[in-house]
């Protein structure tokens, strides 16, 4: 069996606060293989965009890794020094940011942009690069890209910038990029368009693809598996079928009866189960498993120790004692 | 005599004006009609740009339109004067999408949600804070949390004190712009229902202004679909849903994300040549019309 691509194992990564330090990713492992596509689901700080920045070597302080590994093409990546490690970046693991408003510098060109990530890494001259930049333009479907790469990013639609953030994020060739909440600010004709763009280039440059984001519309629509987070920690893991076919954690589970399906012309307007309560600050997490307090299937165990993995079907782990009996522990929590 | 009835709503903005330049004028909403019922929840949708924003604010005059009627109860508002409008606005009220931005970050709970009653002279202080408390409890929010800032409650709360803002001088109709869309997804189905719960509770008629179709299709009546200013669609949202007419709408339905993994999907590309621009509304069955 080939080792996987990226493998995180036990990542642990905290943020000082006056309360002391907290973990925004608490021992969460996953693993990525080649040509695959994992979609990382959770709410506002459930901690998926931490755990990419930790991939990266990318948390500024007060917040720090903590503990944990992440091993990328046989290399643990936390164990490198910063030089190595900006070789890795870009070239190694390309990131989508979910702004493109934001991300993109304003004051130069969208060519000066993807010639500088070609040049940083030495992999070609600049006005080779600026051949490559425009292939890449091209790559991305962004019509007639001999005249867009002297554009501004201000002279673009938000489709067309985030196209443009995708062709940056492709320039050194890496194996894998991980996209950022890529489709949120963006409407949803633009967002279809988007998801096929990073389909079609998934399979032209051969990559694998970590896709964060909230939204368990757009899971369906992209990704092979699926992690779904849940107060720093993994709570569900398996193949994306099986997790919205028959989801394991009663998390997924409300996550999934909460959206809207089609209702229409029901009048009065049918209620939403709605999961109650709020998500908990990280500082003050409940004991035993986080999601406990707002949990309909809560029993004794719960609010004891957070709970392990436990096997939930094919491929498929809830950390949930309700799978307890019934399945047989899985003791590496590494799938 | 319809609950609320505009008419031919027009507002055009002035796009690189400046000394001895007269600009360009651009039509944000472009004769745009539609008469929403007692009691119903009308859906307003389309993409950032397509002047749904700007049609709700038009019809509180939030901003002023150009040109146009918007009857409520059978009275022109944009004929009335300043006083009458703000006695008007009792009955009209609105709640914004960002509960992060559109709550005064420096007033505590109390007086945010107290305020109308202070601008319209009603009560004394202590009737005002027990209406307060009581619109608290209608909301789901605990009156004892009255005097914490907007800060100290989550997002879903904040969205529940803009409601309760918006509740407290008892209106009959209100413009819910966005309401859940920057809420959290196991968030947003509370504030739904909260909504479905008070409407019923309260008689309440809404014109709910979203992007979100699933949502939109689950709890409005009827719905318009905006493109580029124009109104392309109109009609009860089992019909539009099932069989949209318009090129737009079939462009814009074939976009949202199925849950399904394994349902087919036929994505339809929009194919701007497909419109055409002068096409008026023609009904294609009962209450159901699209510009074709």
């Amino acid at each position: 069996m080939t080792p996987p691509l990226l493998r995180v194992e036990h990542l642990t990564t905290t943020f000082d606060t006056s309360g002391g330090p907290v973990a925004a990713v608490d021992d969460v492992s996953f693993h990525i293989d080649a040509g695959e596509t994992l979609g990382l689901v959770g709410e506002s700080g459930s901690g998926k965009s931490v755990t990419a920045m930790s991939i990266l070597r990318l948390v500024q302080p007060p917040g720090r890794v903590a503990s944990g590994q992440v091993v990328f093409h046989g290399r643990d990546l936390l164990a490198l020094d910063e030089r190595s490690m900006q070789a890795v970046r870009g070239a190694g693991i390309g990131l989508v940011f979910q702004e493109p408003m934001t991300a993109l510098n304003p004051v130069f060109t969208v060519g000066n942009q993807i010639v500088e990530a070609i040049v940083v890494h030495g992999k070609a001259t600049k006005s080779e690069a600026r051949a490559q930049a425009i292939d890449l333009l091209r790559a991305v479907r962004i019509p007639e890209p001999e005249a867009r790469i002297d554009d501004y990013p201000h002279q673009l639609s938000g489709g067309m910038r985030q196209r443009v953030m995708t062709a940056i994020a492709l320039a050194c060739r890496p194996s894998l990029v991980i996209a950022d909440e890529p489709t949120t600010a963006l409407d949803v004709t633009i967002q279809a368009q988007i998801l096929e763009l990073l389909r079609d280039m998934k399979a032209a440059f051969d990559l694998s693809l970590l896709l964060i984001t909230h939204d368990l519309g757009v899971i369906a629509e992209t990704a092979d598996r699926v992690a779904v987070m849940y107060a720093g920690r993994i709570v569900e893991t398996g193949p994306v079928r099986a997790i919205l076919r028959s989801p394991q954690h009663p998390y997924t589970r409300g996550l999934l009866a909460s959206m809207p399906a089609s209702a229409a012309g029901t009048a009065p307007a049918k209620r939403l189960r709605a999961i109650e309560g709020t998500v908990p600050l990280l500082g003050h997490l409940p004991p035993g498993c986080a999601f406990n307090p707002r949990c309909p299937d809560r029993f004794e165990p719960c609010t004891t120790a957070p709970p392990p993995d436990y096997t939930a079907g094919p491929n498929q782990l809830a950390k949930c004692y309700l799978h307890a009996e019934s399945a047989i522990r899985n003791p590496q929590s590494a799938i | 005599m319809a609950f609320l009835e505009v008419s031919h709503l027009l507002k055009e903005f002035t796009r690189g004006k400046g000394f001895l330049r007269s600009g360009t004028r651009l039509a944000a909403v472009n004769d745009v009609s539609f008469i929403i019922e007692e009691g119903e929840t009308f859906g307003l949708v389309g993409e950032s740009g397509s002047g749904k924003t700007t049609t709700g604010r038009c019809i509180l005059r939030l901003i002023e339109p150009t040109a146009g009627e918007v009857r409520f109860r059978g009275e022109n508002v944009l004929a009335f004067s300043r006083a009458r409008m703000r006695a008007a606005r009792r009955d009209m009220q609105i709640v914004f999408q960002d509960p992060y931005s559109s709550l005064n970050p420096r007033m505590r709970a109390l007086r945010i949600v107290e305020e109308p009653l202070v601008i319209h002279k009603l009560g004394s202080r202590d009737q005002r804070r027990a209406r307060v408390e009581e619109l608290f409890r209608l909301v789901g929010l605990d009156p004892a949390h009255l005097d914490r800032y907007p800060h100290q409650f989550s997002g879903g709360q904040r969205q529940r004190i803009g409601l309760a803002r918006a509740l407290a001088l008892n209106p009959s109709f209100v413009i819910l712009d966005e309401p859940v869309s920057a809420l959290d997804v196991s968030i947003q189905a509370q504030v739904v229902n909260l909504l479905i719960d008070l409407q019923q509770q309260l008689r309440l008629t809404y014109l709910f202004i979203a992007h979100d179709l699933r949502l939109v299709e689950h709890i409005c009546s009827r719905v318009a679909v905006m493109y580029l200013g124009r109104i392309v669609e109109i009609g009860p949202a089992a019909a539009l849903f099932a069989a949209p007419q318009h090129p737009y709408t079939r462009a814009l339905l074939s976009a949202i994300p199925v849950l399904d993994p394994d349902a087919p999907r036929h994505r339809i590309e929009l194919n701007p040549a497909s419109i055409d621009r002068d096409a008026t509304l023609r009904e294609i069955s009962t209450g159901h019309f699209a510009a074709i």
